[in-house]
C-alpha cells in the first residue's frame, strides 16, 4: 500500500527530473547542473539556501528586466550597450543558479543588442520576462512539494539527474 | 639549583601565523551580483572559510585601508588570507582592482583570483601577468574552492612550519645558555 509520503517522494522525483530534462525536443529544461550544486550547499545549518538565492534571482530578474524596458521604451533614441550591459548580468545570475531557458535567452538578446535589433530586443525581452515567471512558479511549486513531505513526516528524496 | 625552564614550557605564541585563525583561511570576495555574492558567500562557508564579501571593488579598498582615507580597520588587525574578484563590475573592474592590490606593500602577497562568466584568454592572460593566483570560469565549484584552499593551506603551512622550527632553534639556544650559567 503506497503511504502518502511515498506519493509525495514519488511526485517530487518526477516533478524534479522534469525540471532538468528535456520532454520534447522543441522543450528545453528548466534546469541545469548549476541548480544541482547549489542543492550541495544546503544543509541543516542553511536549510533554506537554495530557496534564498532562487528569491534574489527573481528580484534580479525584475530589477533588470525593468532597466531593458526603460532603456528600449527610449523610442529612437535607444542605449543597446545598456540593454546589453543588463543582458550581460542577468545571464550571469541565471548561470549562476542553473536557470537554463532564462540562460539561452540571453544569448539570444545579447545578439540582438549587438546588432542593434529593436525588434529583436523587444521579442527577447517579453520571452525573458515569460520565462522567469514560468520558472518561479515551478520552483514555488517544488519547494510546496519538500513541504509537504516533511510535514508528512517524511524526508526529501535525494533525486540523481 | 633554579629549575631550568626546558624548551617545551616556553610559551611559544603562534601570533606570527598570518592564518585568521590555525584552521580558517579569511577570505574577502568582491562581486557586484548579488546572486553570486549570496552563492560565493555559502560556497566559502560550507569549504570551512570566513568570510567578508563586498559590492564593489571601491568597498574592498576601503575595507582594506587602501582607498587613502585612512579609517576603518588597521590592516595589521585585517588577516585576510585570500582576495576573490568578479572581473567584470561597474566603476572599478576586478582586474583594476588586482593592480591597486599587487602594488601595496602590505598587500602584495596576498593571493587574489579573477572570477570571470566569460572565457577570454587574452583577458586570462592578462590577470596573470599582473599576478592573479588563479582565474575561475564562473560559475565558481565546490572544487576549485577546496582546491584554492588546499595549496593556500600548504603554503601557509609550510611558513608557519619555518617559523616554529626558528622559535624552536631559539628556545634551545636560551636552553642551552641557562643550563651553562647553571641558573
Amino acid at each position: 500500500m503506497d503511504t502518502l509520503v511515498a506519493q509525495l517522494q514519488r511526485q517530487f522525483r518526477d516533478y524534479t527530473i522534469s525540471l532538468y530534462h528535456q520532454l520534447f525536443w522543441y522543450v528545453k529544461g528548466f534546469l541545469d547542473d548549476q541548480f544541482t550544486e547549489l542543492k550541495k550547499l544546503q544543509d541543516e545549518c542553511s536549510p533554506d539556501f537554495v530557496a534564498e538565492v532562487v528569491s534574489l534571482f527573481f528580484e534580479d530578474c525584475e530589477k533588470l528586466i525593468g532597466n531593458m524596458a526603460r532603456a528600449l521604451d527610449q523610442t529612437g533614441n535607444v542605449d543597446f550597450s545598456l540593454v546589453g550591459s543588463s543582458v550581460h548580468q542577468l545571464k550571469g545570475s541565471s548561470s549562476s543558479v542553473g536557470a537554463k531557458r532564462v540562460k539561452g535567452l540571453c544569448v539570444t538578446f545579447k545578439e540582438c543588442c549587438d546588432s542593434q535589433n529593436f525588434e529583436g530586443c523587444v521579442r527577447c525581452l517579453q520571452q525573458v520576462d515569460i520565462e522567469y515567471k514560468s520558472l518561479k512558479a515551478k520552483l514555488q511549486d517544488l519547494f510546496n512539494l519538500e513541504q509537504q513531505i516533511v510535514q508528512a513526516g517524511g524526508r526529501i528524496p535525494q533525486v540523481d539527474i | 639549583m633554579a629549575e631550568v625552564l626546558r624548551p617545551e614550557m616556553l610559551d611559544i605564541s603562534n601570533d606570527t601565523s598570518s592564518l585568521a585563525s590555525p584552521e580558517l583561511l579569511h577570505v574577502l570576495a568582491v562581486d557586484d551580483s548579488i546572486v553570486d555574492r549570496k552563492f560565493i558567500e555559502r560556497l566559502l562557508r560550507v569549504s570551512s572559510c570566513k568570510v567578508t564579501v563586498v559590492d564593489s571593488a571601491t568597498r574592498a579598498l576601503q575595507y582594506l585601508g587602501l582607498d587613502g582615507d585612512n579609517s576603518s580597520v588597521g590592516f595589521q588587525d585585517l588577516k585576510i588570507n585570500l582576495i576573490m574578484t568578479d572581473y567584470s563590475m561597474p566603476g572599478m573592474t576586478g582586474y583594476e582592482l588586482l593592480k591597486k592590490i599587487k602594488e601595496s606593500s602590505a598587500f602584495r602577497e596576498i593571493p587574489v583570483v579573477i572570477m570571470s562568466s566569460e572565457n577570454i584568454l587574452p583577458r586570462i592572460d592578462r590577470c596573470l601577468e599582473e599576478g592573479a593566483e588563479d582565474f575561475l570560469l564562473k560559475p565558481v565549484k565546490l572544487a576549485d574552492v577546496k582546491r584554492l584552499r588546499d595549496s593556500l593551506m600548504k603554503a601557509e603551512e609550510r611558513v608557519f612550519k619555518n617559523i616554529m622550527h626558528k622559535r624552536e632553534l631559539e628556545a634551545n639556544d636560551i636552553y642551552s645558555q641557562l643550563k651553562r650559567a647553571k641558573i
